[in-house]
């Protein structure tokens, strides 16, 4: 019988365990002001989380979790660099299956560093896989920085790469879009009609709304601009495409996105931050000749991440969420920074999923 | 104790469902006087009349408090996630046609998509500096609709009634409501994104599968299907 009590005591000792790594104990309020998590999120954060309010401090979210209050209190007033462990109940809304926790406890281990941001990866990664030791787990990792950096390198339009991007997380948007950009799919008839007429503005209804004409002229200029614009090349979508479908291990990964960099050079930098992470992987004694790649990993569900990426799955019992995730966020630091920024990595674990495991497997 | 069949308390969707149980010859009516919400049943046995709001009709079947209700298809599609673990469609009701649709300003003339109403709210985003605030009652519906498609840089405003107003009031940009014939929408100056069908609802017919029955109930149950498959 898993108890609560249980489940926090091994919390505990994962706290202990990332204490004795190095990291200070964050305590975070479980009601976080809903405003900031919606503006990250948008409205899908509302699927996932519970809100509640009161006429006071308005909408008010039960933590879902931790990351964005840690960031939020290190951006505020945290020393350099910083490493940060917690331990403590998150909360999911679910619509879906009812066999989904929608409370449970969460431990994690979260590095703010400038100095090696390879280094920290693999420390993050290696201290998490350490503390999964002895339970039969698949590791799966990935990188969304050689997505984005194959995006934002693409020669075509800055306003093409900017809907590129926006959408990386939503994978079938992004095809969509990828597909019109390359003159793959037709036109609509109503937007071939919008490019022709002349005046697309007379068409006599009322003037109503605060998207009013100036946004509507906006974005038929860049419709236009863009019906100008030069497909993206065969050769570079056919490198989006190969770059999406690499799923390798580690080292043989690097291998074959390199051969990819051949047509799409501006990936390369990112692959010498894949290159330096296999190798201060290996340096920390995790068995990088066997551990997975996947590039297209955590595309969707992992929003805040933008460089590495990393999930520990119990293989036999895929009814299960993951274990553990966690990556890299540096971009989030950024949003809630009012200016300032840091690279930061971090992951989690689920103490209560651990135990299950660990009495199934005995 | 005797199967119970809810029904919506008043209006046009009460009095439509009346006359098609009448037309399968069972009796709906209201008793006492017209503020009292009391029904009876005639024509069948062992079947008791429960006035609800259309509104309440899928939280009652969900919970097995009543065992038979009337009431539309989006109603239960918003409220209940799991539906069709809860729910069972015994017949609709052809009556009370609505399609849940999604329908912007008729001067954009450069929105007819999804793929362009998620355009037009990253430019929104971006100029107006909050996102594209789109008025609806149906919450989850609308969400999960826009999710699927790939729509990002919205947010759900709620509104319970009135709702082709608010983009002229601007408490929204675009709206997300039910419609039979379009009549309200263009009079709102708005229209219909060619892709933006969410939903099409109908008055139906629901049973529910938690509901407990004794022997009694289910043979009650038994004839009233019988009796409405004739």
């Amino acid at each position: 019988m898993i108890t609560r009590a249980r489940i926090l005591e091994q919390a505990a000792q994962l706290r202990a365990r990332f204490e004795a790594a190095g990291a200070q104990t964050v305590e975070t309020p479980i009601l976080q002001p809903a405003e900031t998590l919606l503006d990250l999120y948008g409205e899908d954060i509302r699927a996932r989380a519970y809100i509640t309010s009161d006429a006071l401090r308005g909408e008010q979210m039960l933590r879902p979790d931790f990351t964005v209050p840690v960031v939020q209190k290190h951006m505020e007033h945290g020393a350099e660099p910083a490493r940060y462990t917690y331990a403590g109940e998150v909360f999911r809304r679910q619509e879906h299956d009812p066999d989904r926790a929608n409370e449970y406890i969460q431990v994690g281990y979260e590095v703010f560093d400038r100095t090696n941001p390879a280094a920290a990866d693999a420390e993050v990664f290696a201290l998490i896989a350490q503390a999964l030791d002895g339970l039969a787990l698949r590791a799966a990792t990935g990188d969304i920085g050689i997505l984005m950096a194959a995006v934002a390198g693409l020669k075509t339009t800055e306003p093409r790469k900017a809907a590129l991007m926006r959408h990386i997380w939503r994978p079938r948007r992004f095809r969509a879009l990828l597909d019109r950009y390359a003159g793959r799919t037709p036109v609509p008839p109503a937007r071939a009609a919008l490019l022709a007429a002349d005046d697309p503005l007379t068409g006599g209804a009322p003037e109503i709304g605060k998207r009013d004409r100036a946004d509507v002229e906006a974005r038929i200029a860049v419709l236009r601009a863009d019906a100008a614009a030069a497909p993206i090349s065969d050769n570079e979508i056919a490198g989006l495409d190969a770059l999406l479908s690499v799923r390798e291990t580690m080292p043989f990964a690097l291998e074959h996105l390199r051969d990819i960099a051949v047509d799409l050079p501006q990936i390369n930098p990112a692959l010498d931050r894949l290159e330096a992470r296999i190798a201060a992987l290996r340096a920390r004694g995790i068995d990088v000749d066997r551990l997975d790649f996947e590039a297209s990993y955590g595309r969707t569900s992992m929003e805040y991440y933008d460089g590495f990426v990393f999930g520990f799955y119990a293989e036999r019992r895929p009814d299960l969420p993951p274990i553990a995730t966690g990556g890299r966020y540096d971009a989030l630091t950024r949003r809630l920074g009012n200016g300032a920024e840091i690279p930061a990595v971090g992951g989690v674990l689920r103490p209560g999923l651990m135990l299950l495991l660990a009495e199934a497997e005995t | 104790m005797s199967l119970k069949l809810g029904v919506p308390s008043k209006g046009r969707l009460m009095e439509k469902t009346f006359s098609w149980f009448d037309k399968r010859g069972i009796t709906l009516s209201r008793t006492g006087s017209d503020r009292e919400y009391a029904g009876r049943v005639d024509g069948i046995e062992g079947v008791s009349l429960v006035l609800l709001s259309a509104g309440e009709i899928p939280r009652e079947l969900a919970a097995g408090r009543i065992h038979l209700g009337v009431t539309g298809t989006d109603l239960v599609h918003e409220k209940l996630p799991l539906w069709d673990q809860q729910l069972e469609e015994v017949a609709p009701l052809g009556f009370g046609q609505a399609d849940l649709i999604i329908a912007v300003p008729a001067c954009w003339a450069d929105v007819d998509t999804l793929d362009d109403l998620d355009a037009a709210a990253a430019g929104f985003r971006a100029r107006h500096g909050h996102r594209l605030r789109i008025a609806t009652k149906y919450h989850r519906l609308v969400r999960e609709f826009l999710t699927a498609a790939g729509v990002a840089d919205y947010t759900l405003v709620d509104s319970q009634g009135a709702t082709e107003g608010t983009v002229k009031n601007e408490t929204a940009e675009a709206i997300a409501d039910i419609t039979s014939t379009g009549e309200t929408l263009r009079a709102n100056h708005l229209k219909i994104l060619s892709d933006g069908l969410i939903l099409r609802s109908q008055a139906t017919l629901w049973r529910s599968r938690v509901a407990p029955m004794d022997a009694v109930e289910k043979s009650a149950l038994d004839q009233f299907l019988q009796r409405l498959s004739q």
